[in-house]
């Protein structure tokens, strides 16, 4: 048996007279549809997951593992001495690349999320935070935190590692339990496949059995069914992400993966490929649901 | 068109038709006739390729079904009308488009609207061209079947158990249409295990009788 390559032109324009031989209406279309709107929507929810999970672990990893922090809780009076001793201890640190301490603006920033703007920060015995970004090859710990122990009674060294290591783990784990998600997507889709194929060739037997008898060639017959369910099939994707895409259309290509786009990027950026892709989608709308009513639960 | 040669065919469970040899010619008008469960269906699908013989060689217009790919097989069906005993439609679809079937599946459909009107006519279904199947009494569905099978101008029609659930009426319009196939020139083949009409019929037609006894096939004609 040899089915020839059916054309994707030909499954584009559709034989009008082809698609009145399969049944109009059954079991299986709205199956289709629903199950490849679930798909759909749990495809991209995973990819969103798993690429959010990705760039929260990088970005902790690649900020936190070079910063760390020097907090100096002086009496009042030496914390300027204070200061100045612990930038020359880390100066002469092997590993450490700079070592800046805060102006008291940026110190006033820091706090005015808890505090208000403002906070009388000279009146207060806030501690002196210095920033220390780390060479690559990164400095020891423990002899950096001995010799500010010695030479500034105040200082605590805190390398982020107590709670960037448990953070970045658990975003490597959610973005491989994205990954595997996805995995799972795939091979659930190639099982809804099979199963529709089978279901779809049982309950059209028939139907196959009449046009084989009227001397249709098989390739006539797959491209009404391919046609028919192809289209189902986008019909139900186009209702699984069509929601979450109108939500926040910020990519430029019309696919909805929210959290790949950047917070920094124009927000207004995609709503042109948005109109674009509802006007795509009125052309399969026999296959779709009648638009939502104004409240509809995404749109919430 | 249709030739036969030693043929044998069997579904598993031991051999039905045997050692069957067998030449239609065109313009010839045969029954086969044969007790129930003797293999006329069998040996009807035989002839329109649906079956491969087990056995023995079948050539459908001078190629060997077994050598023909199923596109073929598929345009061999264009030139030969059949009759199926339970009719088989596409019960989505109004009576006129599933006559007019054969033509839309081989894309020569495009000019053929009178002659699909006329055809209806013929058989006397204009009134219930947008009737669909489900709706149709048993005569009717024949009738169909029977415009579905000769809208191409095949030049074989295979009719299997035309008359089986009509009356005695019905069963003699239906058969004038196949006699009247028949003087067009058209080879005709009616599997049936009613007598009266193959009596009938050789009033009007030289027609030969084949009968399938002991899973061979038998040419009977001068006891009846």
């Amino acid at each position: 048996m040899s089915l020839a390559p059916i054309s994707l032109r030909a499954l584009v324009r559709g034989d009008s007279r082809a698609d009145r031989v399969v049944p109009p209406t059954g079991f299986t279309a709205r199956l289709t549809v629903f199950t490849a709107a679930a798909m759909a929507f749990l495809a991209v929810l995973a990819l969103a997951l798993s690429l959010a999970a990705g760039r929260l672990a990088t970005t902790w990893g690649d900020e936190l593992a070079r910063a760390s922090t020097v907090r100096i809780s002086a009496p009042e009076g030496q914390g300027a001495a204070q200061v100045e001793a612990a930038l020359r201890v880390l100066e002469q640190t092997p590993g450490v690349a700079s070592a800046r301490a805060l102006t008291n603006d940026e110190q006033r920033a820091l706090l005015e999320p808890w505090f208000g703007p403002d906070l009388p920060l000279e009146d207060l015995p806030v501690p002196r935070l210095i920033e220390v970004i780390e060479t690559s090859e990164g400095y020891d710990g423990a002899g950096l935190r001995l010799r500010l122990q010695a030479e500034v009674p105040g200082a605590v060294l805190d390398d982020h590692t107590r709670w960037r290591r448990p953070l970045v783990t658990a975003a490597t784990r959610l973005r491989l339990f994205g990954w595997v998600s996805l995995g799972l997507i795939a091979a659930a889709v190639g099982a809804m496949v099979t199963l529709a194929a089978n279901a779809a060739l049982a309950a059209n037997a028939q139907v196959i059995a009449v046009l084989r008898l009227v001397g249709a060639t098989d390739t006539y017959i797959a491209r009404a069914f391919v046609r028919r369910f192809t289209l189902r099939a986008l019909g139900g994707a186009a209702v699984g992400t069509g929601p979450r895409h109108r939500r926040r259309p910020r990519t430029g290509r019309g696919r909805a993966t929210p959290v790949a786009s950047s917070p920094a990027s124009p927000s207004g950026a995609g709503t042109g490929s948005c109109r674009c892709w509802c006007r795509r989608s009125r052309a399969l709308s026999p296959f779709l649901p009648p638009p939502a009513p104004r409240g509809a639960f995404w749109r919430i | 068109m249709i030739e036969l040669d030693s043929v044998a065919y069997n579904y598993g469970g031991g051999e039905l038709l045997t050692d069957i040899s067998l030449d239609l010619a065109p313009g010839s008008f045969h029954f086969l006739t044969g007790p129930s469960g003797a293999g006329k269906t069998t040996f009807l699908k035989l002839c329109y390729g649906a079956l491969v013989p087990t056995a023995g060689q079948v050539r459908l217009f001078k190629r060997d079904v077994r050598q023909m790919t199923r596109d073929q097989v598929a345009m061999s069906r264009r030139r030969i009308g059949v009759v199926h005993q339970d009719c088989r439609f596409l019960d989505h679809l109004p009576l006129s488009e599933n006559v007019a079937l054969p033509l839309v599946v081989s894309g020569a459909e495009a000019g053929q609207e009178g002659n699909l009107r006329e055809l209806m006519a013929w058989v006397g279904l204009s009134g219930r061209a947008d009737a669909l199947p489900p709706e149709l009494s048993g005569g009717e569905r024949q009738r169909a079947a029977l415009a579905r099978a000769v809208i191409m101008s095949p030049e074989v029609i295979l009719a299997d158990e035309p008359t089986g659930n009509v009356d005695w009426d019905m069963s003699q319009r239906l058969l004038q249409l196949l006699v009247e196939l028949n003087r067009m020139g058209k080879t005709i083949l009616i599997a049936t295990h009613d007598l009266q009409l193959i009596r009938a019929a050789k009033v009007q037609v030289q027609a030969r009788v084949l009968r399938i006894k002991d899973r061979r096939l038998q040419t009977a004609g001068a006891d009846l």
